[in-house]
């Protein structure tokens, strides 16, 4: 049956509506692989294929769901001991969608707890091993997601995506993965990070299977989110082969300094193959981009110390044993509950918005988004896209960005400006670069950032890439 | 710039207990982000109106129309302690 | 020499919208239901649910909004209220803060400085002594509440005193009820009064330190706690001490007054806005609506009370003011035609004499009975001192009036049969005294000979009638 892990979650949509395939035996493939994870990537993994039908759009192709989206009676602790135990009694609107449309739950995959982190380090189930060297991370937080698809151990995967944990995993990996447009997919069911960043995407082996899993999570609107947006028009599937009137734009704050230079090479020689495809490839200018980083973590540990206060040990999850009094039970609850780095987002996320702070931080925060939005959008006046890496190293090894945050949350800084834009961004994989100091070549990201809803555009071009560039992960997949 | 006590007070108010070791490190660990952060404090921002919402969209109300509610035994299904049909709590007033 | 003191006093209005969904969820509001029945995601603050906000509830805002001249904001903001307790389940209220939905306003010459969106907190209870875990007391929260719209009403400083904050609140009361937009019941917490209370000295224009006083369940005791925080200010002020700002709580029963929240450290609500909702727009079609479903104000009841029915303008603000005795009022006259509109509002003044905040609707006398007994006593087949007697039998045990005259015999005696005229004639037999000085030319001391008259028919006579059969007598 190996020929059945080769087929991408498209064509095994394909073949099994061909009736080629037997949509059974595919989900127990999958189910097997998940099971038998050596990587980490699964926090729980279906018994049994669904009983109903799969439903002919998307055939019956399992789906890994990063373990922040709810699903009903099934854990979903967001990678977090404070959430011991919880099986919600609702399922997201997406994983709901999805399932609706043919893509069954088969497992929930780990993450760095709460989506805070860059390396999948930040779980209470432990780190996730990236299937390209299993002494390095696989970004995060999406990590396990990232990793099950390029091992194989999923057909295709979702994940959430705050400041690049989608983007920036997949590029770890040697995978896709697409941010949408904020508010294209529904939140609901999602257990927040940041909410005014937060946006679930697509993981999966190559562009055609993102545009077909994109194609179903968004649509028209949620009445459940307040946030969420009808979009315009279906996603299209990618067909192009040129780029041919492509305007593509390299902002010169976001492809220099602070790359490793592997990666910067991958970067210049895929600008190099978009010329010979047609593009014209420019450099322009995002002159508030160097500040996404000190906005981002103003606004998202912000939101994060309102959105986790409802971890208290009331309603549900951990409670600590034996508290004296209420204040106890709330702040031993909390302490034990919580990993190293949400403690230390809440507190300074709590620490910005306090008395006194507030304009300083998050007021200032707030209107450095505004200049980066509207840099974007002077650069979209000019260009179809931006591009660059998207992030600034190959994966690294586990541990080794431990001890200083800083050092951590400068892996965020290539992906941070288009998500505090709220525009879509993609990583595809541009080729393999060794780390600084040698060592087994590891997968590059390159990443394209467009205007609100280009999404089937921007698939269209990365299509175009991704075929010139001819990228082979099949390696981790055995 | 942040001190042991702004710890103290910011890890109340978060309802965050914190040992005397890692006090100390969230000390330095803050101090060092907060001075990446205060970057922004060099940016000229007057008249630039901040972003709440990256989406233009006002209202996206929902009729007052009643949507099936919990029944009791799923709400409480993952409570830690449950007294009385409700959740029980150290008694604020204890 | 002590200065003379002045009170200050601005109210903070609670007040439960009749919506049939919660503020941001699709949970049916609670009326008496088994604990923990009507929640769900949202307002069980489960990970991942998500706030949407109820149209009616905006649509209800805005109409209390126009009702008292606010002006309404065309952008209007949620922000989150950060704080931790066990009947607030996401750790933060979503409430409205610098971009409120409606500012400004005016009500009976009281200024508004804004009138705000917001959810309820869920109910806590306090299981005492008997639920104890690890040797500490137990509570429990029943979220059945939590979540139910709210809006929050805050006047500026502009009452001054006790009696005044009572009326003031009964007009605002009577004002949300004609527009229907809640059940504003005190005594079940549909509406919930805080109030700050300062003193300061007379004609002075700086405000002193102010206390806030919470959650009055009664008019009555809005006033006494009031007036009981004035008296411990002054008293304060007057021994040369100082107030200090804090929250307090006035027990009616002891007619104490606590203070509330003493260990806790200075509250820091960190607000934020809210990214899980957008902002409101309000359109002009969400005003047309909302200014389409104001039916009368309580202003404009009272001037149809004095155009339709006579009243005089203190009899129809009386009325209109109180909205279940207007009501009732407008039930009354309608029981039968060309019925006199002043004198039930007279009798009505008496009636609540007896039932206080009663609602009129709600006590033994109907209607019919009120608008009968108008028609005994304007006929006088009933005097008034009689009537009055019974009126406290109909509010005792309800019934019918002329049944109660009948079988009582307090029908109003008249001289037709020379009954009377024989009671006079004892009468100025019995206190020569007072004959005399009468004849003396004190005219007042008729008076004692009226008196034992009334006494006698135990008020059943006409004053008018006895005091003419007694100068009859006495020649004069
Ligand atoms: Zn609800």
């Amino acid at each position: 049956m190996s020929g059945l892990i080769d087929l991408s979650a498209s064509q095994a949509a394909a073949a099994i509506k061909r009736g080629e395939v037997d949509p059974g035996a595919l989900f127990d493939l999958y189910r097997q692989r998940a099971a038998t994870d050596s990587l980490n990537a699964y926090t729980w993994v279906a018994e049994q294929a669904p009983k109903a039908p799969p439903q002919p759009s998307l055939g019956g192709v399992p789906l890994a769901v990063k373990d922040l989206f709810c699903t009903e009676g099934v854990p979903s602790q967001s990678g977090s001991r404070i959430l011991e135990g919880y099986r919600p009694p609702y399922t997201a609107t997406v994983v709901e969608r999805l399932a609706q449309a043919g893509a069954p739950l088969l497992g929930k995959t780990n993450q760095d707890e709460f989506a805070m982190g860059s390396s999948n380090e930040n779980s209470a189930f432990g780190p996730v091993l990236n299937p390209w060297d299993r002494a390095r991370v696989p970004g995060g937080s999406s990590g396990g997601s990232a990793a099950a698809v390029a091992a194989g151990l999923a057909p295709w995967a979702i994940g959430t995506d705050t400041g690049g944990s989608i983007r920036q995993p997949a590029a770890l990996c040697g995978i896709v993965g697409l941010k949408p447009t904020y508010g294209a997919v529904s939140r609901y069911g999602m257990i927040a990070f940041a909410s005014s960043l937060d946006q679930a995407g697509p993981l999966t082996r190559d562009v055609s299977d993102a545009a077909l899993l994109l194609s179903h999570m968004v649509g028209e609107r949620d009445p459940l989110d307040a946030t969420s947006l009808d979009f315009p028009e279906p996603i299209a599937m990618p067909s192009r082969r040129t780029l041919a009137g492509i305007r593509l734009g390299v902002p010169s704050e976001l492809t220099g300094e602070g790359i490793e230079p592997g990666v910067l090479g991958a970067f210049q020689a895929t600008l190099e193959l978009a010329r010979q495809l047609g593009a014209t490839v420019e450099s322009c200018a995002l002159p508030h981009a160097p500040h996404a980083l000190a906005a981002y973590y103003v606004l998202a540990p912000a939101e994060c110390s309102s959105n986790l206060a409802r971890f208290d040990g009331v309603r549900y999850g951990y409670r600590a044993a034996d508290p004296d009094d209420l204040l106890s039970m709330y702040e031993r609850t909390r302490h034990d509950g919580f990993g190293v780095e949400v403690r230390r987002r809440v507190m300074l996320g709590t620490y910005v918005l306090s008395s006194g702070y507030y304009e300083a931080y998050y007021g200032r925060a707030q209107r450095v988004r505004t200049k980066i939005a509207a840099d974007f959008a002077a650069a979209f006046e000019r260009f179809d896209f931006v591009v660059m890496p998207t992030s600034p190293c190959v994966a690294f090894e586990l541990g080794s960005k431990l001890a200083d945050p800083y050092a951590m949350y400068l892996n965020d800084f290539l992906s941070v400006p288009a998500s505090l834009a709220g525009i879509p961004a993609l990583s595809i994989p541009n080729g393999l670069a060794s780390p600084p100091g040698g060592g087994t070549p590891l997968p590059v990201g390159f990443q394209l950032a467009g205007p609100a809803f280009s999404e089937s555009q921007m698939l269209d071009v990365a299509f175009a890439l991704e075929q010139a560039l001819g990228f082979d992960g099949r390696a981790v997949r055995s | 710039m942040i001190d042991r006590d702004t710890v103290l007070h910011v890890a109340r108010l978060a309802r965050l207990e914190l040992t005397d070791g890692e006090v100390e490190r969230m000390v330095g660990e803050l101090g060092g982000v907060l001075e990446h952060i205060e970057t922004i404090a060099q940016l000229d921002l007057d008249g630039v109106p901040p972003t709440t919402h990256v989406v233009e969209v006002a209202n996206a109300l929902r009729e007052d129309e009643p949507r099936a509610s919990l029944s009791r035994q799923q709400a409480l299904a993952g409570a830690p302690a449950v007294a009385d049909e409700g959740f029980a709590v150290p008694s604020p007033q204890a | 020499m002590t200065p003379d003191f002045e009170p200050v006093i601005g109210l903070e209005i609670h007040v439960q919208l009749k919506t049939r969904t919660k503020m941001f969820c699709g949970c049916e509001l609670s009326f008496g239901a088994p604990p923990n029945t009507l929640t769900c995601p949202v307002c069980l603050g489960l990970p991942g649910a998500l706030p949407v906000a109820n149209a009616r509830a905006i649509h209800f805002a805005l109409m209390i909004g126009l009702a008292l001249g606010c002006e309404l904001a065309d952008h209007s903001v949620f922000h989150r209220k950060n704080y931790f307790y066990p009947d607030l389940p996401k750790g933060y209220q979503i409430s409205q803060y610098d971009e409120p939905l409606c500012r400004g306003g005016e009500l009976a010459g009281v200024r508004l400085h804004r009138v705000h969106l917001e959810e309820d907190a869920a109910k806590l209870i306090h299981l005492g002594a008997s639920g104890r875990i690890h040797g500490s007391e137990q509570s429990v929260v029943d979220f059945n509440r939590g979540g139910t719209p709210l809006v929050e009403i805050v006047t500026e400083p502009e009452l001054r005193s006790p009696e005044q904050a009572r009326e003031w609140l009964t007009l605002l009361r009577a004002t949300l009820r004609s527009l229907a937009v809640s059940d504003v019941n005190m005594e079940e917490g549909s509406l919930r009064a805080d109030a700050n209370v300062s003193l300061r000295a007379a004609g002075s224009s700086e405000l002193g330190t102010k206390t806030e006083l919470k959650n009055m369940n009664s008019f009555r005791f809005l006033e006494r706690g009031i007036a009981a925080e004035i008296a411990r200010q002054r008293v304060t002020l007057e021994a040369g001490g100082s107030i200090e700002q804090e929250t307090l709580h006035f027990d009616p029963v002891s007619g104490e007054i606590t203070s509330l929240r003493s260990k806790e450290e200075a509250q820091d609500y960190r607000y934020f806005p809210e990214p899980d909702l957008v902002p409101i727009a309000t359109t002009v079609a969400m005003l047309r609506a909302a200014r389409e479903a104001i039916v009368e104000l309580p202003r404009a009841r009272a001037e149809r009370f004095e155009d339709e029915y006579g009243l005089s303008v203190d009899s129809a603000h009386l009325l209109a003011f109180r909205f279940e005795l207007a009501n009732y009022f407008e039930k009354v006259v309608a029981v039968r035609e060309g019925i006199d509109g002043q004198q039930i509002a007279n009798w009505l003044t008496q009636l609540v004499a007896r039932i206080g905040d009663q609602d009129p609707a709600q006590s033994k006398v109907t209607p019919e009975a009120m608008a009968q007994l108008v028609e005994l006593i304007s006929a006088r087949a009933v005097s008034a001192p009689a009537g009055r007697e019974v009126l406290d039998v109909l509010v005792r045990e309800g019934g019918d009036p002329a049944s109660v005259v009948e079988q009582r015999g307090l029908g109003a005696l008249h001289d037709e049969d020379g009954a009377l005229e024989a009671i006079v004639g004892q009468a100025i037999a019995a206190d020569p005294a007072a004959v005399q000085r009468v004849r003396g030319g004190n005219d007042k001391a008729i008076g004692a000979l009226v008196g034992a008259v009334m006494r006698e028919t135990r008020g059943r006579a006409d004053g008018a009638d006895v005091t003419r059969l007694i100068r009859e007598q006495l020649g004069i």
